[in-house]
């Protein structure tokens, strides 16, 4: 269940208190997804090489790269996203803190209910906004009103949307403005709390005020949950992520402090992308 | 050119619906009663009363072959049609007369036109009422007198209906219970001293005591109703009585004015689509095959959806999209085209006789001989309809499936959902437009199919709605009227093909206005669905 967010080990605490005065961490955070020798195709064609990386608990990191390198791939790794394109093949392992999550006996919708997602067009479904929200704590049998409207509030407030729907919450979600509409998404992906927050893109449809909005609103998050962005632009990914890794054509290039790949990039290629040689 | 075939085909459409309509809406008009007066040969004039349903011209040389004067030099002739009724009477009610053959042509005031329940109408002039035999002498009074006896008929008639149909078909429904469960008994090899038989015994003695009582009020309600005779003559001056209690309406065409025509049309019409039918269909109403044809439908549908979803779903989310799969889809498109006359074979065969045929044998033992569900009936038909009609569904549902969008899919599943409860939650809602285009399509099929249905439960006359009181209220085992067949009844089979006639183009009215209305509701609710659903797909 998604209730273990409560037991919080007192050093990620710490490191957050650290990072939110902007300042590269000093200690070492706890790793929340751990990727080792990550491997996968599409069909015969291998769209991603040997990815190893440790995704640190309570930060955002973000993915960058040209498009097609494989980053939105690797973001769906993370929750098994992949399994619905029956050519798709992996080899490697992905540990969600201590568990495999490509292990044979494991419930994938109980890792998707860990590994929220929200994805790069708003996705509402053509049901009430109240109803979108508890749509995965009904999923999870939750069906008493008064947990549910408080667990639907504060979804609501924590995507910052609470304000702009409280008097319209039976309306068609598909009635909001985009920008609201992917809060909303936020919303109904954090209303089951889960551990790790996979955004792909999630701006990339918005207009500059409501990305702003959305930027805003993942500085927030990460108080509470892992968030990994993927990103195109990227002086969004230089804003809001602690931790930034490059990626090109299936290769993980580069991982490290956001601070440090966009000011002293070790790789040649990083240094290429970030000045804008090519993208 | 599109524009062109477009238009021709619209102009087709509302050619064959405004005929259609003049001549099954024209049927219901009083039309006046003309007498004409025949020349003969031997000088003697006759006397024809009746009402014109029909003119044309013909060439003279056509009605001179028939022996009838036609002055020389005269190349065509005009003729019309005289319904003159009084089948009892002269045997025949409908005869041709040209022009030549009248030397005049009234509207009488007096003439009257009676509806009866047996020999179709019956055109003359009122004499007379008669009560029990004894003259009643009334003067002005005639027509009043002869208004107020019609009603009291009518109340009497209303009484014997509910007697027979509700009183009487209890008592015979609980007969017929007893009798099944003496017949367990026996099948059960029960002893012949069994208290049971006894209970059955008593309980049989109050049914049949009151099953005397009820066929004595009725007899007694009969001769009640034969109390009074109209006297009549016909145009020719015979004389003859016509009890009132074969009566149904009686009025006098040419003295009435449009406002009272007006009324008597919609009284028609609403006879025509509320009463049973009378004369071997062709008099009377459509009720029954109206109920028949939208029970049908309805079973039929509630059929048809779930299997076609369940079908659909499997074929689009569960199997395995590999050859096999794609033979089955092209299986079921084929399906749709298939002859209806070969699914009405199929559903004799298997539904009728193979299913209907086991469910007898192990659910009613007792009634064996006489099949239960082993012959033709309701449920049949609308299991036959289903599959003919289930390709439509999946085909439609299918492509609903395939357009919802896979980002929502995808949002549901990254909630944690699994694919069933993404499925049930999210997608089906979604695909309900296209359920309910498949099923305005199906009904829009079965509707109008006869073929099939001929062999699996639709008859001339069925005396009895599936429909009624006694347990279990809806009877799948029996069998029903259909509009379609009805049309086939009335128009081809009917032994009075001009009585007909007009029936058959109301009725086809009927069942075109019937397609309409369930296609209407079905559009209507998929239009509020779409409206909820369709800018979540755009």
């Amino acid at each position: 269940m998604a209730t273990n967010n409560q037991a919080k080990p007192t050093s990620a605490l710490d490191s957050i208190k650290i990072d939110i005065d902007g300042a590269s961490p000093t200690s070492r955070p706890q790793t929340c997804l751990h990727v080792d020798g990550l491997d996968l195709f599409y069909g015969d064609s291998q769209a991603l090489n040997n990815i190893k990386m440790s995704i640190a608990e309570k930060k955002v990191t973000a993915f960058i790269g040209p498009s097609g390198c494989g980053k939105s791939t690797l973001l769906r790794c993370f929750n098994r996203m992949n399994d619905l394109i029956s050519s798709v093949r992996i080899t490697g392992k992905v540990h969600l803190k201590e568990q495999d999550i490509y292990a044979k006996d494991i419930n994938v919708a109980l890792l998707r209910q860990r590994v929220g997602m929200v994805f790069q067009k708003p996705n509402p479904f053509p049901k009430s906004i109240y109803d979108n929200v508890a749509y995965g704590l009904r999923i999870q049998g939750i069906k008493g009103r008064k947990i549910l409207d408080e667990a639907v509030e504060r979804a609501l407030r924590s995507a910052a949307l609470w304000e702009e729907v409280k008097d319209r919450l039976t309306e068609s979600a598909l009635g909001l403005s985009g920008g609201q509409q992917q809060r909303l998404v936020i919303a109904r992906a954090i209303a089951i709390e889960p551990e790790v927050l996979l955004l792909d893109e999630p701006a990339s449809a918005l207009d500059p005020i409501s990305t702003l909005k959305i930027e805003e609103l993942i500085y927030e998050l990460k108080n509470d949950y892992t968030i990994v962005i993927v990103t195109h632009n990227m002086q969004q990914a230089a804003r809001v992520s602690d931790y930034t890794a490059f990626m090109y054509l299936g290769d993980l290039v580069e991982f490290g402090d956001t601070t440090t790949i966009f000011t002293r990039p070790a790789e040649k290629k990083t240094e290429d992308y970030i000045t804008g040689r090519y993208g | 050119m599109t524009a062109a075939t477009v238009s021709f085909c619209l102009i087709m459409v509302f050619g064959l619906l405004g005929l259609i309509m003049f001549e099954g809406l024209g049927h219901f008009w009083p039309k006046n009663s003309v007498m004409l007066e025949i020349k003969s040969a031997n000088s003697e004039a006759r006397y024809e009363l009746g009402e014109v349903v029909d003119r044309e011209t013909v060439p003279a040389e056509q009605v001179r072959a028939l022996g009838i004067f036609v002055p020389e030099g005269q190349a065509a002739v005009d003729r019309i049609l005289l319904k003159t009724g009084n089948r009892d009477v002269v045997g025949f009610d409908f005869h041709w007369y040209a022009t030549t053959q009248f030397t005049s042509l009234e509207y009488p005031l007096a003439a009257f036109t009676a509806e009866r329940e047996e020999w179709g109408n019956f055109y003359g002039f009122a004499k007379g009422l008669e009560q029990e035999g004894k003259k009643l002498n009334l003067g002005d009074q005639l027509w009043p007198e002869i208004e107020l006896r019609l009603d009291r008929k009518n109340e009497l008639k209303d009484r014997i209906n509910h007697l027979q149909k509700k009183e009487m078909g209890k008592v015979n429904h609980n007969i017929e219970r007893l009798r099944l469960r003496s017949k367990k008994l026996d099948l059960a090899q029960a002893a012949l001293n069994d208290s049971r038989y006894s209970e059955i015994a008593q309980e049989r003695l109050t049914w049949d005591k009151r099953y005397q009582v009820l066929s004595l009020e009725l007899a007694k309600l009969y001769s009640e109703m034969s109390r009074d005779a109209l006297v009549v003559s016909t145009a020719s001056g015979q004389t003859l009585k016509l009890p009132f209690s074969t009566l149904i309406n009686v009025f006098q065409p040419n003295r009435m004015s449009v406002l009272d025509k007006l009324g008597h049309y919609f009284m028609k019409v609403g006879e025509f689509v509320f009463d049973d039918p009378r004369e071997a269909n062709t008099e009377g109403g459509v009720f029954p095959a109206i109920f028949g044809t939208v029970m049908m439908v309805m079973l039929m549908s509630v059929i048809v959806t779930p299997f076609g979803v369940i079908a659909a779903i499997y074929l689009h989310e569960y199997a395995h999209q590999g050859r096999w799969t794609q033979i089955i889809r092209i299986a079921v498109n084929n399906l749709a085209g298939v002859p209806s006359i070969v699914y009405g074979v199929f559903g004799l065969g298997f539904f009728v006789y193979i299913v209907g045929g086991s469910i007898d044998k192990l659910m009613f033992p007792a009634l064996l001989p006489a099949p239960t569900f082993g012959t033709p009936g309701l449920l049949w038909s609308s299991l036959t309809l289903a599959l003919l009609t289930v390709p439509v569904v999946i085909v439609a549902t299918e492509e609903g499936l395939s357009r919802i969008p896979r980002n929502i899919r995808e949002g549901s599943l990254a909630l944690g959902a699994t694919k069933a409860e993404t499925l049930w939650r999210t997608v089906l809602p979604m695909a309900t437009p296209a359920m309910i285009t498949g099923l305005i399509l199906a009904v829009a099929r079965a509707a109008g199919e006869v073929a099939p249905l001929m062999m699996v439960g639709v008859v001339k006359m069925a005396p009895a709605l599936p429909l009624d009181t006694n347990f279990p209220y809806l009877h799948l085992d029996q069998k029903f009227m259909h509009l379609g067949f009805h049309i086939y009844d009335v128009g081809f089979q009917s032994p009075n093909v001009e009585a007909a006639r007009p029936l058959v183009y109301a009725t086809s009215l009927l069942l075109v206005v019937i397609i309409i209305a369930l296609n209407l509701t079905a559009i209507i609710v998929r239009n509020r669905l779409r409206e909820k659903y369709d800018s979540a797909e755009s």
